[in-house]
């Protein structure tokens, strides 16, 4: 008898599940839409102090911290995780400057970019739009209700947002929490390689974010929206802390287990956006300059921005490709250059 | 992030008619080559600075 009987025979009342059902629901790998959900990954550094503003990965790879003027944070690599999980690492947020009287326009946010390509499997903008679920396993000292939203920003139109509110009821414990995402038949993901769906973890806001509405389905953008319902303000304490790990993003109406992947294929995803070649190059003559080539070993979501770490000769960085470029300096000068990072963040 | 000391770059090399193809600028003190390509954030960051009147680009050597 096969497996997709057996099961049939134990849920009972006839039902009927065919293998593809099983292929789809049980056994589908890489199904999570999030890169490198379980924070393995921390290519700049495991841990940042100071951080005021956000905006950019600074540690673990395709997270961003999103701040405006509410306190001061560090942010790191954290080995507390949830027991019997497999997760060896969470994202940790350390506040070590307090806010605890937040202005209008301040907020702290987690945030989580995709780009369009990894969007289309959901089928937005079609009668055929699909439900997923967003889920996560999250730790704080601060108990009260958290909002996290998706926003679809999408070229020449408004973003739209789509936001669940979730209760923190026990402090300094580990929780899994499952915000059910429906479908969007009017509004598509733009199909392609830029920034098109950010999660915001909201964490606290002034009276701009959270005076309007919780939105929990798909509506146009409207900033007084976004937190409505979130009570508290996670900068109002020094003593305050918040970890995050486990994210994972996929279609159907129900969480699955987390879907842990080997190291190096969530490094390879995570060097599509940001990569260090590590080591010196050493540039070559090249009539009466000297030039130097340099190959990413991931092809970037666009043509990055180039620094690198040591460049005493003073080569001139030409990266006009997404898999490469090269350095040049005239007059000659054979200075090596060291470790060469590109970044095409989103 | 903040950006200082924006200057146009040009290819040296497969830029046939010497178009400006980066700019050179530092980006939270630290020296950064930004291809002229919309996709590229930092590059959309330092096009909307510059509309904003807030960065400005010298020219290429």
């Amino acid at each position: 008898m096969s497996n997709a009987r057996n099961l049939a025979n134990l849920l009972g009342t006839g039902t009927q599940i065919t293998t593809a059902d099983i292929a789809d629901e049980v056994f589908l790998s890489n199904k999570n839409i999030i890169k490198n959900g379980a924070m393995v990954v921390a290519q700049r550094a495991t841990s940042v102090t100071g951080d005021t503003a956000g905006g950019s990965v600074k540690t673990v790879d395709r997270m961003n911290p999103e701040m405006n003027a509410a306190g001061t944070w560090t942010q790191s690599q954290s080995t507390d995780v949830p027991s019997g999980q497999g997760f060896v690492y969470s994202f940790k947020l350390d506040c070590t400057t307090a806010d605890a009287s937040l202005a209008a326009n301040d907020y702290v946010a987690f945030g989580h970019r995709i780009e369009g390509l990894d969007l289309q499997r959901l089928n937005y903008g079609t009668s055929g739009a699909k439900s997923s679920i967003l889920s996560f396993w999250v730790k704080t000292n601060k108990a009260g209700n958290y909002v996290v939203g998706v926003q679809n920003v999408i070229t020449g139109s408004t973003t739209k947002n789509c936001s669940f509110l979730y209760t923190v009821s026990q402090a300094n414990t580990w929780q899994k929490i499952e915000f059910p995402i429906p479908a969007d038949t009017a509004a598509a993901f733009d199909n392609d390689a830029n920034q098109t769906a950010i999660i915001y973890w909201w964490l606290a806001v002034g009276s701009n974010y959270n005076t309007g509405t919780l939105r929990t389905t798909w509506t146009n953008n409207v900033s007084a929206d976004f937190a409505a319902g979130l009570n508290v303000n996670l900068a109002d304490s020094t003593d305050n802390e918040w970890y995050i790990t486990g994210i994972q993003w996929e279609e159907g109406d129900v969480a699955t287990p987390f879907e842990h992947e080997d190291y190096a294929t969530t490094l390879r995803k995570c060097k599509r956006y940001y990569e260090l070649l590590e080591g010196s190059v050493y540039p070559t003559d090249y009539s009466s300059a000297t030039l130097g080539n340099y190959f990413w070993t991931e092809e970037k979501r666009a043509v990055p921005t180039v620094t690198a770490d040591t460049n005493s000769g003073g080569h001139g960085f030409n990266g006009v490709y997404k898999s490469g470029g090269y350095f040049y300096k005239s007059p000659a000068n054979h200075n090596s250059v060291a470790n060469i990072r590109g970044s095409s963040e989103l | 992030m903040i950006f200082t000391n924006a200057k146009y770059h040009k290819a040296p090399l497969d830029n046939p008619d010497n178009k400006n193809t980066a700019v050179v600028v530092e980006i939270n003190g630290v020296e950064s080559w930004v291809p002229m390509d919309e996709a590229n954030t930092d590059y959309a960051e330092i096009l909307r600075q510059v509309a904003a009147g807030t960065l400005t680009i010298a020219d290429a050597d």
